[in-house]
């Protein structure tokens, strides 16, 4: 079998505004989709990364109170959680597709260091990374 | 505590001033990014991310010029005019009540010390060397010459 991290989440406002987000404007696709009740686990995979899962979580019962669900939903509003990092070979052209897509980018393409990078954000607040691993 | 959808939408604010130390930020045009209206924008955000919207702008500046000290061999001049200030002197004078030390002196010591970055993304290098401005820089100032504007008792 194959070790290491499966999956991994964000915390997002909306599930269904993440999915189409993640998979229509990013270009990942859905890995798991169930409900359980009012819970659902979502998660989404990039195409080329098939043993990586990126959950798609809403804060709230039964894994967290209404309060503590608050407190989670500002912290990923106010862009405080932790850095992605999105590897793409060619960071210019991710940026132009995405943008025309309705992708909120924060930082437009910069080369540094020898690459491209830009920043974007989903809609709940998280924000990403996207370097271009290419070297052209 | 602040809804969530406020506290995205001064995320877009701090967002847009991330992208763009080097411009004029104004309430105004902050307020209007991020629909928020002019009487309530700057309390707003100081509650959402604990530091007045220009006092941030200013770290970011900083951390931005410290970057381009360490990284380029650009004048100190051409480094004041790429991060938003309208003179030397005023970007001397605040870089040093920030950091303690000069520009000039700042990229000297930077220089002697950094390698085995290049692992981390050069965003959050950078984050990790902005000043954490918890005072107004005026306060700062005043605290570092204990002999001048004691307060009247």
């Amino acid at each position: 079998m194959n070790q290491g991290v499966e999956t991994a989440g964000l915390y997002v406002r909306d599930q269904d505004e993440a999915l189409a987000f993640y998979v229509e404007k990013v270009g990942f696709r859905v890995h798991t989709d169930v409900r359980n009740g009012d819970y659902r686990w979502l998660t989404v995979q990039h195409p080329e990364e098939p043993l990586f899962q990126l959950g798609l979580f809403k804060p709230g019962p039964p894994m967290l109170d209404a309060a503590t669900a608050q407190a989670v939903q500002a912290i990923v509003a106010k862009g405080a959680m932790p850095p992605l990092v999105l590897a793409v070979a060619d960071c210019r052209a991710a940026y132009e597709r995405m943008r025309a897509a309705g992708v909120e980018f924060t930082q437009e393409p910069t080369e540094r260091y020898g690459a491209v990078d830009a920043s974007f954000r989903d809609p709940s607040g998280n924000g990403w990374k996207m370097i271009g691993r290419s070297s052209h | 505590m602040q809804s969530p959808a406020v506290l995205r939408s001064l995320l877009r604010a701090k967002d847009r001033m991330d992208a763009a130390s080097h411009e004029e930020w104004s309430v105004q045009r902050l307020a209007e990014v991020s629909g928020i209206s002019q009487a309530h924008f700057a309390r707003s955000f100081k509650q959402a991310f604990g530091i007045p919207p220009h006092r941030y702008l200013l770290t970011r500046r900083i951390e931005r010029a410290t970057a381009l000290l360490r990284d380029t061999d650009l004048p100190i001049t051409e480094i004041a005019f790429q991060t938003g200030w309208q003179s030397l002197g005023t970007f001397g004078r605040i870089f040093r009540d920030i950091t303690g030390e000069s520009p000039s002196e700042s990229r000297v010591r930077m220089r002697a010390t950094a390698r085995g970055l290049e692992q981390v993304p050069g965003c959050y290098l950078g984050a990790a060397q902005r000043p954490d401005l918890t005072t107004a820089v005026l306060e700062k100032r005043r605290r570092a010459a204990p002999g001048i504007n004691r307060s009247h008792p």
